[in-house]
């Protein structure tokens, strides 16, 4: 009999997401709040199961828990906590289908932690499909709307393709080294690099269908031509639950096969076989086209659509430093990013709801009408810029010292220049909150789960700004599961 | 008993990915776009089964029961928000996918 104890936080996640999808069966008050608060509820539990988690795996290796596994899984739960606090009105606005709803983000979240647990091809890549099909459902879940069919359309193409593209190169990884388990395909490749000195095309094919594979679920430009459609025309709670847990999940899975398997490949030593440069290039465009795009959107989810590809790339040089450091300080940006983005995006949805309106220039006075929201709005845009004393600027700083260490300095330079361009778009939204003159008729005040998600993610982002210990120790454990 | 070598399955894969790669990409039918990749994905199948029985591993086996069941799935959700789109707009051609755009 196998010993399960490693798995129990999953599978008491799946099992309370179908107590979730019965309890609104058999519940006849139309309201959203019965699923909603239990689903609330599981998160929180089984954020407490993964606490005595340890060293442990399960299967050979196919699935572990190592502290990596556990850091990027209390990530998927923040961020699947957040994005169903920011529910409750769009559930409560929907007639049919609200349990499942629910249910969907919490199926995507199992889905993502298996995805964070598996040291194996398999395991890997059913994780990313159990993480990207629930999700599909999600961004078209408002069918009534054209707009969010179009986007549930445009991510199911992209995201199908994307997987294809993944699913092949891993095949041809396979064919090379006979093995599925990631250490055993480090190994394996070294022992055919000693004996042949040379890996062959095959491997570069492998390498780049992999690397575009994940890339499409990360948004990295030229792969990202999906994420701002998508982003704009999906309910805005989905949309920031793809745009934090999914993006965070392409991420671990990069680390897993890139950090953990490749990382003989990481520097241009190796060229033309080696990843690191390659990536590289890939965080410099992102980072480029990704500021300077949102410079000029109007529409404030498409604008935080372009930042949060920005975002991506800001992580993606942290993957090329492909270090202790890296891992580390890229663990930490999640983390920070997490509370600034959904904290962000939560706004949007509440001012969405009641104003109907997403566009950056009905923020206009927003400060006087609703001096707390704006408050918070401005420090969720200060941190996701990286603004002193905020958890973002901390999680850049890491980075980018991570960066400079691994001799990448002139993607350091490149990512301060881009930073410097996003200020503007930044700023923008604050300068609308609070310097223009036009009166908002709205005050806005929040229900109480979005007015805790909100204070959740307030507290994320000026606690670990001020006191970044505790959760930088819990990084540094989470990079201590690679070797370099 | 003459086999065939590995290379013809590896190069017809590579064949039908690119079939697939190129199917998506150049049609304008929802439904013709999907069987595409569907192509794309089985391309994946038949290089990880011929590697399979070349290495005599079951590895590659239990790959594809699995990509199979994803892509039943991936199907099956993706063939819904096709009807959902085709409700919306009384049309199943990409180009009428337009509401927005950067």
């Amino acid at each position: 009999m196998v010993n399960l104890t490693p798995l129990l936080p999953e599978l008491f996640l799946f099992c309370w997401a179908l107590v979730v999808l019965a309890s609104d069966l058999f519940s006849k008050r139309r309201s959203a709040s019965l699923p909603g608060y239990l689903s609330l509820a599981g998160l929180v539990i089984t954020g407490f199961l993964l606490i005595p988690a340890h060293d442990a795996y399960l299967w050979g290796g196919m699935f572990v828990s190592d502290p990596f596994a556990v850091f990027f899984k209390i990530i998927f739960l923040g961020a699947a906590f957040m994005a169903i606090g920011s529910s409750f009105g769009l559930a409560g606005r929907m007639t049919h289908h609200r349990g499942e709803y629910f249910t969907l983000i919490l199926f995507s979240t199992v889905g993502m932690m298996f995805l964070a647990s598996a040291k194996e091809l398999i395991t890997l890549y059913v994780g990313l499909e159990l993480t990207t099909i629930p999700l599909y459902v999600l961004a078209a879940y408002t069918k009534s709307s054209r707009a969010s069919t179009e986007a549930g359309l445009k991510y199911m193409i992209i995201g199908a393709v994307s997987s294809a593209v993944l699913l092949y190169g891993l095949s041809i990884i396979y064919g090379l080294t006979g093995t599925t388990f990631l250490q055993q395909i480090t190994i394996n490749l070294s022992i055919y690099w000693l004996s042949y000195g040379e890996l062959g095309p095959a491997f570069s094919i492998a390498l780049m269908a992999i690397l575009a594979g994940l890339a499409f679920k990360l948004a990295l430009v030229p792969f990202h031509m999906w994420a701002p459609d998508v982003y704009e025309g999906s309910p805005t709670p989905v949309t920031a639950f793809l745009s934090v847990g999914s993006k965070a999940a392409g991420l671990a899975a990069i680390v897993r096969i890139f950090v953990g398997a490749f990382i003989a490949f990481a520097t241009p030593v190796m060229a033309p076989r080696d990843w690191g440069s390659t990536l590289a290039v890939l965080a410099a465009i992102t980072m480029i086209v990704g500021n300077i795009v949102a410079i000029r959107q109007t529409n404030i989810k498409r604008m935080l659509a372009y930042s949060s590809i920005a975002q991506a790339g800001y992580i993606m040089v942290g993957v090329v430093a492909a270090s202790n450091l890296g891992v580390s300080a890229i663990s930490f940006y999640v983390f920070s990013y997490m509370f600034a983005n959904m904290g962000a995006f939560a706004i949007v949805a509440i001012i969405a709801e009641r104003t109907g309106s997403e566009q950056i220039a009905d923020l206009a006075g927003f400060s006087k009408s609703s001096p707390v929201l704006a408050g918070l709005m401005a420090i969720f845009i200060l941190s996701l810029a990286g603004i002193p004393p905020l958890a973002g600027f901390l999680a850049k700083y890491y980075v980018f010292a991570a960066a400079v260490q691994a001799g990448y300095t002139w993607l350091v330079v490149l990512a301060l220049l881009t930073s410097v361009i996003a200020y503007y778009y930044y700023a923008n939204v604050i300068r609308m909150m609070y310097l223009s003159a036009d009166p908002n008729p709205h005050h806005i005040v929040p229900s109480f789960p979005a007015g805790l998600v909100l204070a959740l993610a307030g507290i994320g982002v000026i606690l670990f700004g001020l006191m970044p210990e505790p959760i930088l120790k819990l990084a540094i454990a989470a990079a201590s599961s690679f070797v370099f | 008993m003459m086999t065939v070598p590995l290379d013809y399955y590896i190069i017809l894969s590579a064949f039908l990915f690119a079939i697939g790669a190129i199917g998506v990409v150049v049609s304008r039918n929802l439904i013709v776009m999907f069987m595409a990749v569907e192509i794309m994905l089985n391309a994946a199948n038949l290089a990880l089964i011929a590697f399979s029985r070349f290495l005599k591993l079951m590895d590659g086996h239990v790959f594809v029961f699995l990509v199979m069941t994803v892509a039943a799935a991936e199907a099956a959700v993706g063939l819904a928000i096709v009807i959902a789109v085709f409700r919306a707009r009384e049309s199943v051609n990409a180009d009428s996918l337009n509401l927005m755009k950067w």
